[in-house]
C-alpha cells in the first residue's frame, strides 16, 4: 500500500510499504477514505518528538471502511467508521470509568516503561505518534490496522459525508472536553486562548453548554474571523494587551472560565531536553507556558481553568500563588475520545456542531508531503488539510 | 516472623521497597520465600478479573511462556516440579528445575529452584481481592545476580534486568487476562514474529 512515512526533519514521503494484517483477535483493517494532518503532526515534522524512526507511518485523525475483521471484532465489512486517536482496551479499570486516555493495556508492555518513568504511570497508546506512544502505524495511508476495534471505532450512518464526522477522531472531542472541564454554567463569560481547531471547537462547545459570551485570543486574523463566525468576541494579542482587554471586557471581574488551547499541542510525550531544544530554536519558549499563566492571572476568583493544551514535561514560573489565593480549579488531560464520540456524532447529525468550516484544503494522499509543507508554512490560511487516498492526483 | 510480603518491621510498605535490602531479604526469607540469593524484587499489578481465574491460569505453568518474555520453554515435570529454559543476559540460555514450596488455591504460589540451577532463584506470587478493581497480583522474586557486576550491566543493556522484566511480564499477564490478547504495534505478521524473537 501507499503511506505517508517520516524520514527526518521536514522530510516526509509517500512510500510503498507492506499492507497491514490482522494480528490479534480484536483487530480490524480499515481502508482509509479521509485522514487529516493535525497541528501536533507538525511537531513530528519539525523533528521535535524523540523516538521517531525512519519509515514510521504518521496520522492519528482518520476514518474509512472496514475491510477485514479479527474473530473478536464487532465490526462488519463495509461499515464506515471513525477511529479515536487513543488506543484503549475497554476492559481495564480506567476504561471502565471512561477514562480511556489512561487505558492500562493500549500500549505494548515494553513501551510502558517510559510513561511509568516520566509520569508515574503509563498512558494509553496513540496512532502514528512515535515509539513513546506505542509505535503504532498511523492512518495517513491506504490501510491501517486498528487494535481493540470492538471498543474504539464508531460506525457512521449512511448519507453523512466524511468531512462532517472525520474530526470525531480527535479535535472535536478535545474541544468539547476542554469546555466540559471548564465546568461552564449558564451566563458564564469564557475566554479561550488559541483559535486553532481545538480552540474553535471549544468556542462552539462553550456556547452549547450555556456560556453567555466567549472571548477568543489569537494572532492569526483568519482564525479569529472563524471564531467570530461562531459568535465569539476576539482579542488579537499582537494588537491589544490580553490581560488588560479581558479585565475591561469583563467589567474588572475576569472570565468565569479560561481555556488554554495553545500549549505544545503535541498529544504525546516530551522529554525535557527536547522542550529546551524547542525553547532554544523557536520563540515559542515563553509563550507556551505564557498562555496558561495568563489564564490563571485573568481568571476570576473561584473560577475554572481548563487546559486541553498538551504539556509534556516541567514548566518554570507556574503562578502557584495566584492559583491558590484565588481558589481556582484546574482540569486537564488527554482526551477520552471514546467517551465523547456517540454524543458528538449525534450533535453533528442534528446540525448543532459544524466541523466542515475548518477544512481549507483537500489533497490526494500522494500529495501529503505538499500538505505538510503548506500547513507548516502558512498557519493563518491553512486551517486544516484533509488527505483523501481515493482522490485522483490533479493533472500537472 | 513476617506473615505477608506486605509488612516490614517499622511501616506498612512492601518489603521490596525497603531502603535496607539486606534486612528486607532477611525478613522475606524468614518463612515467606526460600532464600536463593541477595537480590529481592517485587512488582504489583491490578487485574480486572476474579482471583480464582488468575490463580488457575498461573498455576498451569505451560500457560506462561507467552507472557514471560525471557522464557524460552517451561516443561511441567509433575504437579510440583518444572524445568525452565530462559534467555541469559549474556546471550544463550540458562536452565533450572523449580519446585513449588507453597501452594494455596486462589491465593498464592511460592517456588524455589533446586540444586544445580544456573541462576538460583525463588519467589512467590500472591493474588488478593481488590473489590471492584478485581485482583491485586504481587510477584516477589529472590535471585542470585548472574555473572556479578558484568551480568548486571549486560542485563540492563539487553533489557533483561529482573525488576524491569517482572513489571513487563505482569503487564502482559494483565493484558492477556483483561483483553484476551497481548498488545502489539506491529503491522504485519512478519514484524510480529521478529518482535517476539
Amino acid at each position: 500500500m501507499r503511506a505517508l512515512t517520516w524520514h527526518g526533519k521536514h522530510d516526509v514521503r509517500v512510500d510503498s510499504v507492506p499492507d497491514p494484517e490482522i494480528l490479534n483477535p480484536r483487530d480490524a483493517i480499515i481502508k482509509i477514505t479521509s485522514t487529516a494532518i493535525c497541528g501536533s503532526d507538525l511537531h513530528l515534522y519539525d523533528g521535535f518528538i524523540p523516538t521517531m524512526m525512519a519509515g514510521d507511518i504518521l496520522g492519528h485523525e482518520f476514518m474509512g471502511e472496514v475491510v477485514e475483521t479479527g474473530a473478536g471484532s464487532t465490526l462488519k465489512k463495509g461499515q464506515r467508521v471513525v477511529v479515536p486517536f487513543t488506543i484503549a482496551c475497554g476492559s481495564c479499570y480506567h476504561c471502565g470509568k471512561h477514562q480511556y486516555s489512561g487505558c492500562e493495556n493500549g500500549l505494548p508492555a515494553d513501551n510502558q516503561d517510559i510513561g511509568q518513568e516520566m509520569y508515574g504511570q503509563p498512558m494509553a497508546g496513540l496512532f502514528g505518534y512515535s515509539h513513546l506512544t506505542g509505535g503504532y502505524a498511523g492512518g495517513q495511508a491506504e490501510y491501517v490496522r486498528v487494535p481493540f476495534s470492538d471498543v474504539g471505532p464508531i460506525v457512521i450512518p449512511d448519507g453523512i459525508e466524511d468531512d462532517k464526522v472525520l474530526f470525531l477522531s480527535d479535535i472535536l472531542p478535545t474541544g468539547w472536553m476542554a469546555a466540559e472541564n471548564a465546568q461552564i454554567e449558564p451566563g458564564d463569560i469564557v475566554a479561550v486562548w488559541g483559535a486553532g481547531p481545538v480552540g474553535l471547537f471549544a468556542v462552539q462547545s462553550a456556547f452549547l453548554m450555556g456560556a453567555d459570551r466567549v472571548i477568543c485570543i489569537d494572532h492569526f486574523p483568519h482564525r479569529l474571523d472563524l471564531a467570530r463566525k461562531f459568535g465569539a468576541e476576539t482579542i488579537n494579542f499582537e494588537e491589544s494587551q490580553t490581560y488588560e482587554a479581558l479585565m475591561e471586557m469583563t467589567g474588572g471581574i475576569g472570565p468565569d472560565a479560561c481555556i488554554d488551547s495553545v500549549g505544545l499541542e503535541a498529544h504525546g510525550f516530551f522529554v525535557d531536553n527536547v522542550i529546551d531544544q524547542i525553547k532554544a530554536s523557536t520563540f515559542l519558549g515563553t509563550d507556551r507556558i505564557h498562555s496558561v499563566r495568563q489564564a490563571i492571572l485573568a481568571c476570576r476568583k473561584g473560577g475554572r481553568v481548563s487546559m486541553p493544551a498538551v504539556y509534556g514535561g516541567f514548566v518554570d514560573k507556574f503562578p502557584l500563588g495566584a492559583f491558590m489565593e484565588k481558589g481556582l480549579t484546574l482540569k486537564t488531560g488527554q482526551t477520552h475520545v471514546q467517551h465523547y464520540m456517540p454524543g458528538l456524532l449525534n450533535a453533528v447529525v442534528e446540525g448543532k456542531i459544524d466541523t466542515t468550516f475548518l477544512i481549507s484544503h483537500r489533497l490526494p494522499l500522494e500529495q501529503a508531503p505538499d500538505g505538510y509543507k503548506m500547513f507548516h508554512d502558512n498557519q493563518n490560511e491553512v486551517t486544516k488539510v484533509v488527505l483523501k487516498p481515493g482522490l485522483a492526483v490533479a493533472a500537472e | 516472623m513476617a506473615d505477608t510480603m506486605n509488612r516490614a518491621s517499622h511501616d506498612d510498605a512492601p518489603l521490596s521497597t525497603a531502603n535496607n535490602e539486606r534486612q528486607a531479604i532477611d525478613e522475606a526469607t524468614d518463612g515467606l520465600i526460600v532464600q536463593r540469593g541477595d537480590k529481592l524484587v517485587a512488582r504489583a499489578v491490578t487485574i480486572n478479573r476474579p482471583r480464582a481465574e488468575l490463580y488457575a491460569f498461573w498455576r498451569d505453568f505451560s500457560n506462561l511462556p507467552p507472557i514471560l518474555d525471557n522464557v524460552v520453554r517451561i516443561d511441567v515435570l509433575d504437579n510440583e516440579r518444572s524445568h525452565w529454559v530462559v534467555k541469559s543476559p549474556g546471550g544463550g540460555t540458562v536452565e533450572w528445575d523449580s519446585r513449588i514450596t507453597e501452594d494455596r488455591e486462589g491465593e498464592l504460589i511460592a517456588w524455589a529452584s533446586e540444586e544445580g540451577a544456573d541462576i538460583p532463584n525463588s519467589g512467590r506470587i500472591e493474588f488478593r481481592d481488590a473489590g471492584a478493581r478485581g485482583t491485586v497480583v504481587v510477584a516477589t522474586i529472590n535471585y542470585d545476580q548472574p555473572f556479578g557486576t558484568l551480568g548486571r550491566v549486560l542485563s540492563r543493556i539487553f533489557q533483561r534486568e529482573p525488576k524491569m522484566q517482572a513489571q513487563r511480564d505482569l503487564r502482559r499477564f494483565k493484558q492477556l487476562m483483561e483483553t484476551g490478547e497481548i498488545a502489539t504495534s506491529s503491522r504485519t505478521k512478519q514484524q510480529l514474529e521478529e518482535e517476539r524473537n
